[in-house]
């Protein structure tokens, strides 16, 4: 393990530098952006989960007064990518309505209420087709067929169509380390879908001008990745469409990638003015993107010690109406916290009539993670063994050869555990109908192309630009970084998102990246910076360049025998910079690739009311490695932001279709997150074992949070219910089921 | 749409009179301004009434409170009177939406939506509330029970608007309490609630009774059987388990997104149970 170093900025408390306009409503979200002659934008839906258009008649809509612009599937060209084919026909179906929801046509106007009026003139005639929206129906061999020959080469031929992709990861030989075993239990495990819940819709504006260069304007996790999809989709030059992200109103990966964009574009472009697009509540709900559902064979086997000696895991995933390959996350998170010699993870993504998936925080790890958690819970009662006990036997270590290949360098699972061991928490008294659970949970965490350009200013000031849109606070730690590397406050410094015109390609914020892969990009910008301040300083002494070095933000000489010069500091040489060679600057382009994978660990108590099953969340701790938090509040709030979201998944949220094929609880009514009454005060312990592919340690630590609380809240309700439950979310009449199955 | 302002409910009668298509009345709009927005509703006249002298106002006489129309939520838990007197209908009420909503939502609003999961509809039904209409032909009083008539649908008339809300004078000995089961602590829609609204004689034994249950029919229901079971008693375990039963046995809920039918009805009765034992402590009973 590295020597922990000392810093002087990393590690603080500042104010985010975005925080007084958040709250003081100043900050422009993606609605917020306005246009001179804009029009506005309405989608027309498909109210069926499945059906052929047989025509659209858009010449009444087109003639009511006020109408710009009416577009269908008829007003998008060619796409040679797969891919960005399948994302333009889920933002306007292209002759196949395939989910509840599912956009067919679209209006710009002078006004909403036009907007609105055009769309009810706009006359779709539909034949419905047979639907399916259950993953284990979907992939029966006469379940009907999304897309025909749309299977990935992984796929077992003979597999019904809807299977588009299938993963298998471990080593050893399960079936051995079963018959070994001196319990094997085996359990089917299903959750349901989930939306990402961000409290900003979609919103965007787009200006195509008549010579074909477009602006555009929009709530994104990255809008490199909305200029490469969009121009493509527009048939333009990257390099003539500027995207700008806009302050975003919450992500959690259900902003990587474009729902409306194209369809404002494709208006713009037809109207020749400005259009403004902006998803309501419903559209969210109905045709952005929420994670997978699950159904999961769960299959473990351990000694009386508690030693796991196999685990089998058999993931069936549904992602929604196109091919996408996600459950591979699952198969390769669900045993990574273990150490084990038999351990075998398979996977399938299923196409059904539901709006395509997208990544919700650590997609596709929480479900499989719920399942396995919960059955090495329920194998560790069974031999009356403490639950992290168990778990401290089997963690996954330095040197580990994970369950999905790599072998681990410095990781801090042991720690955590051991830290939630020694919580008081732990050994905190329950009262009656309470329940305590315990959950172990990982997620990869990614480096990935990045960009940043950085100006040391003549007042001694830095502007600091980089392309990742900021969601949990990033401005804040990189220009921590920045003040780190280069010596100087962190008020000196000024970290802003440049838009695709203004800094190079950088890859989407997701995969608890950023901190990790823009920290990097900044402290080589800063050194790219410092060296050319050292030159700067060496040639105002007049003596040579290796003679001088940096230190704590300013440039000394490097002995006596360099001569005796007073150390120049940072302010000093900036001041002076017109005069040593023009201005100061540094960059750097990467795509840093040793991210360090996270831990972590929930510990929390239930209380569930035994005539009703509602259950109250009484204390939640958390406990995860993050190898350095750069700022431990904003670290701190994604613990507590992944356990609350993780929470919600366990008890309440789900999608709830009707026999109809339609989604019955577009809403934040009946699709139920938590509200803060719902919650307690969500502690947190951060541990920080340094990454060891980080100057200053960091990993990431956004994702990891969400993958423990489905199994360990499973775990506190059904302690504290006295009955076993293996389906989410645990909702009271569920739980009361249960309760009444056991009487 | 036509949006018009009244200042008197003889004018909000006449325009409504006259109106050839559909039309609402704006309180509090906490139920009608989402409608509009969601596209649910689309009426043709739209009257404000919280300009018409009075209708902010919560007056007693020695015979009953008489509540404006506008009075909010917020307002009527203000009331130390009302609320001493009626704890179980200010606390329904105040269960309405969070506090923005309070500033605004109304009870007549809450009656009017005629949803069967309304929050304060339970307890102005156990507490044998009335209200009072204005129509082209006149003033009539009715009870809250019969407004509403089903989902969405109330008994009155195109042309008639409610002016008041005219509730008892609470009796000595008694108490009331309302409860409901939602799957989150608020912002939440009632699954199965309950209000009981009781009088003890003087032997602390439960003199009358009513007992109303909400979200598990059409309409709020008054249930006979669960006043019977409680009446003589002093809610011993045997008085506790007919209650529950006679609820249960009232409950024609439906299945949906909210709730199974089976978790429903017992859970109706667990409420009525729970909120039986606070009527009885609040009437001055012991348990
Ligand atoms: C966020 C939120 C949370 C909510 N939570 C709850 C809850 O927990 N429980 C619950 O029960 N409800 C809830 N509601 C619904 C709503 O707030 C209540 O039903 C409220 O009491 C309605 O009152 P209002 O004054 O706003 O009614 P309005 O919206 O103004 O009117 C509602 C209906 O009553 C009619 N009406 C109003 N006044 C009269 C009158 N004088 N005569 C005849 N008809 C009239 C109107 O035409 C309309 O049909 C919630 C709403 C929101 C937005």
């Amino acid at each position: 393990m590295n020597v922990k170093r000392k810093f002087k900025v990393l590690g603080t408390r500042p104010v985010r530098p975005d925080g007084v306009e958040k709250v003081t409503g100043k900050a422009l979200f993606g609605a917020d952006t306005y246009a001179t002659g804009m029009l506005h934008a309405r989608i027309l839906r498909s109210p069926h989960a499945h059906a052929r258009i047989v025509s659209i008649d858009t010449s009444a809509a087109e003639a009511l007064a006020g109408v710009k612009a009416v577009i269908t599937s008829a007003d998008f060209g060619e796409v040679d990518s797969e891919m960005t084919r399948d994302t333009m026909h889920n933002c306007m179906a292209n002759g196949v309505a395939l989910y509840d929801g599912h956009a067919v046509a679209a209006v710009a106007a002078i006004s909403k209420s036009v907007a609105a009026a055009a769309l009810k003139l706009i006359k779709v005639e539909y034949e419905t087709l047979p639907h399916v929206t259950d993953v284990d129906a979907a992939m029966q061999p006469d379940a009907p067929v999304l897309h025909a020959n749309r299977q990935h080469r992984s796929v077992v031929a003979g597999t019904p169509g809807n299977v588009v992709y299938y993963c298998d990861f471990g080593h050893g030989d399960v079936d051995a380390g079963f018959a070994a075993a001196d319990k094997v239990i085996e359990r089917t495990f299903k959750t349901a879908a989930t939306h990402q819940g961000y409290i900003e819709p979609h919103a965007c504006l787009a200006n195509v001008g008549s010579d074909g260069k477009a602006d555009l304007w929009c709530s994104t996790q990255g809008h490199y990745n909305v200029r490469l999809i969009c121009a493509e989709i527009m048939g333009m030059d990257e390099s003539q469409l500027r995207v700008t992200a806009s302050e975003i109103g919450g992500g959690f990966g259900g902003k990587t990638t474009v729902f409306i964009e194209p369809v404002a574009l494709a208006l713009s472009r037809k109207a020749g003015k400005p259009v403004k697009l902006v998803m309501s509540r419903d559209e969210v709900f109905r045709a952005s993107g929420p994670t997978m559902s699950a159904s999961m064979d769960i299959k473990i086997g351990m000694n009386a010690d508690g030693k796991i000696t196999a685990g089998h895991a058999k993931l069936r995933y549904q992602g929604g109406a196109f091919p996408y390959q996600m459950v591979m996350m699952g198969a390769m998170s669900a045993f990574a916290t273990y150490d084990l010699e038999h351990v075998r993870a398979e996977g399938w993504d299923v196409m059904t009539n539901r709006p395509k998936m997208i990544s919700y925080r650590a997609p596709g790890a929480p479900m499989a993670v719920y399942a396995v958690e919960s059955v090495i819970g329920e194998l560790a009662a069974e031999f009356d063994l403490d639950p992290i006990d168990v778990r401290i036997l089997n963690a996954s270590r330095e040197g580990t050869k994970s369950s999905y290949g790599p072998t681990f360098k410095a990781i801090g699972l042991v720690e955590s555990l051991e830290a939630a061991k020694a919580h008081p928490h732990y050994s905190a008294p329950l009262g009656a109908n309470q329940g305590r659970g315990v959950s172990c949970g990982f997620w990869f965490n990614f480096g990935g192309q990045v960009s940043v350009s950085m100006a040391i200013n003549a007042d001694g000031t830095v502007n600091l630009i980089e392309g990742n849109p900021d969601i949990g606070g990033s401005r804040a730690s990189i220009s921590m970084m920045a003040a780190e590397e280069l010596g100087i406050p962190y008020e000196k410094i000024k970290t802003i998102i440049g838009d695709t015109a203004s800094v190079g390609f950088s890859d989407v914020t997701d995969g608890s990246r950023v901190t990790f892969a823009v920290g990097i990009a900044t402290i080589n910008a800063a050194k790219a910076a410092k060296a050319e301040m050292c030159k700067r300083a060496a040639k105002t002494w007049g003596i040579d360049v290796d003679a001088v070095e940096w230190i704590d933000g300013a440039v000394h000489p490097t002995g006596h025998n360099a001569g005796e010069f007073p150390p120049l500091s940072l302010a000093e040489i900036a001041a002076n910079s017109g005069r040593t060679g023009g201005p100061i600057a540094g960059h750097h382009e990467g795509a840093p690739d040793k991210a360090g994978v996270s831990f972590g660990v929930h510990l929390v108590d239930t209380e569930v009311d035994p005539e009703t099953g509602f259950t109250t969340v009484k204390r939640y701790t958390v406990f995860q490695d993050v190898g350095k938090a750069i700022h431990p509040s904003y670290v701190e709030g994604q613990m507590q932001g992944g356990a609350v979201q993780g929470i919600g998944w366990a008890l309440n949220e789900e999608y709830i279709y009707g026999e109809d094929g339609r989604l019955q609880n577009a809403g934040f009514l009946d699709y139920r997150i938590p509200v803060a009454s719902d919650l307690p005060m969500i502690d947190t312990v951060i541990i920080e074992v340094p990454n060891p592919g980080h100057p200053f340690g960091v990993r990431g630590c956004g994702e990891t949070a969400i993958v423990p609380p489905l199994a360990a809240v499973g775990a506190a309700v059904c302690a504290a219910a006295g009955v076993r439950l293996f389906e989410l979310p645990m909702s009271p009449p569920k739980i009361m089921a249960a309760i009444d199955a056991k009487k | 749409m036509r949006y018009v302002g009244v200042n008197s409910f003889a004018d909000a009668v006449d325009l409504m009179g006259s109106e050839q298509g559909k039309c609402m009345i704006l309180a509090g709009g906490t139920d009608v301004l989402v409608q509009l927005k969601l596209g649910l509703v689309e009426p043709d006249l739209l009257i404000n009434i919280k300009a018409i002298p009075g209708v902010k106002e919560i007056s007693v006489s020695s015979t009953e409170y008489r509540i404006g129309v506008a009075v909010s939520g917020a307002e009527l838990g203000e009331d130390a009177g009302l609320k001493a007197e009626w704890p179980g209908i200010v606390e329904a009420m105040e269960l309405i939406g969070s506090t923005q909503v309070q500033g605004r939502a109304t009870l007549v609003g809450n009656l009017c939506n005629a949803s069967p999961a309304a929050d304060a509809v339970p307890a102005l039904v156990s507490a044998a509330a009335r209200v009072e209409i204005l129509g082209p032909l006149g003033r009539r009083k009715i009870n809250v029970k019969d407004v509403t008539i089903a989902p969405g649908k109330t008994s009155l008339a195109k042309d008639e608007i409610i002016t008041a809300v005219c509730l008892p004078r609470q009796q000595k000995n008694s108490g009331d309490a309302y409860l409901r089961f939602i799957p989150r602590t608020e912002m939440d829609i009632a699954v199965a609630s309950a209000a009981v609204n009781l009088i003890l004689a003087q032997d602390g034994s439960v003199q009358s009774a009513r007992v109303s249950l909400g979200a598990v029919a059409p309409t709020v229901l008054l249930v006979d059987d669960a006043a019977k079971a409680l009446v003589g008693s002093k809610l011993d375990d045997a008085a506790l388990e007919q209650l529950s039963m006679a609820c249960s046995a009232a409950c024609s809920p439906i299945d949906d997104r909210r709730g199974t039918i089976d978790f429903r009805t017992k859970t109706a009765g667990v409420l009525a149970c729970r909120a039986a034992k606070i009527a009885f402590q609040r009437a001055g009973g012991s348990l």
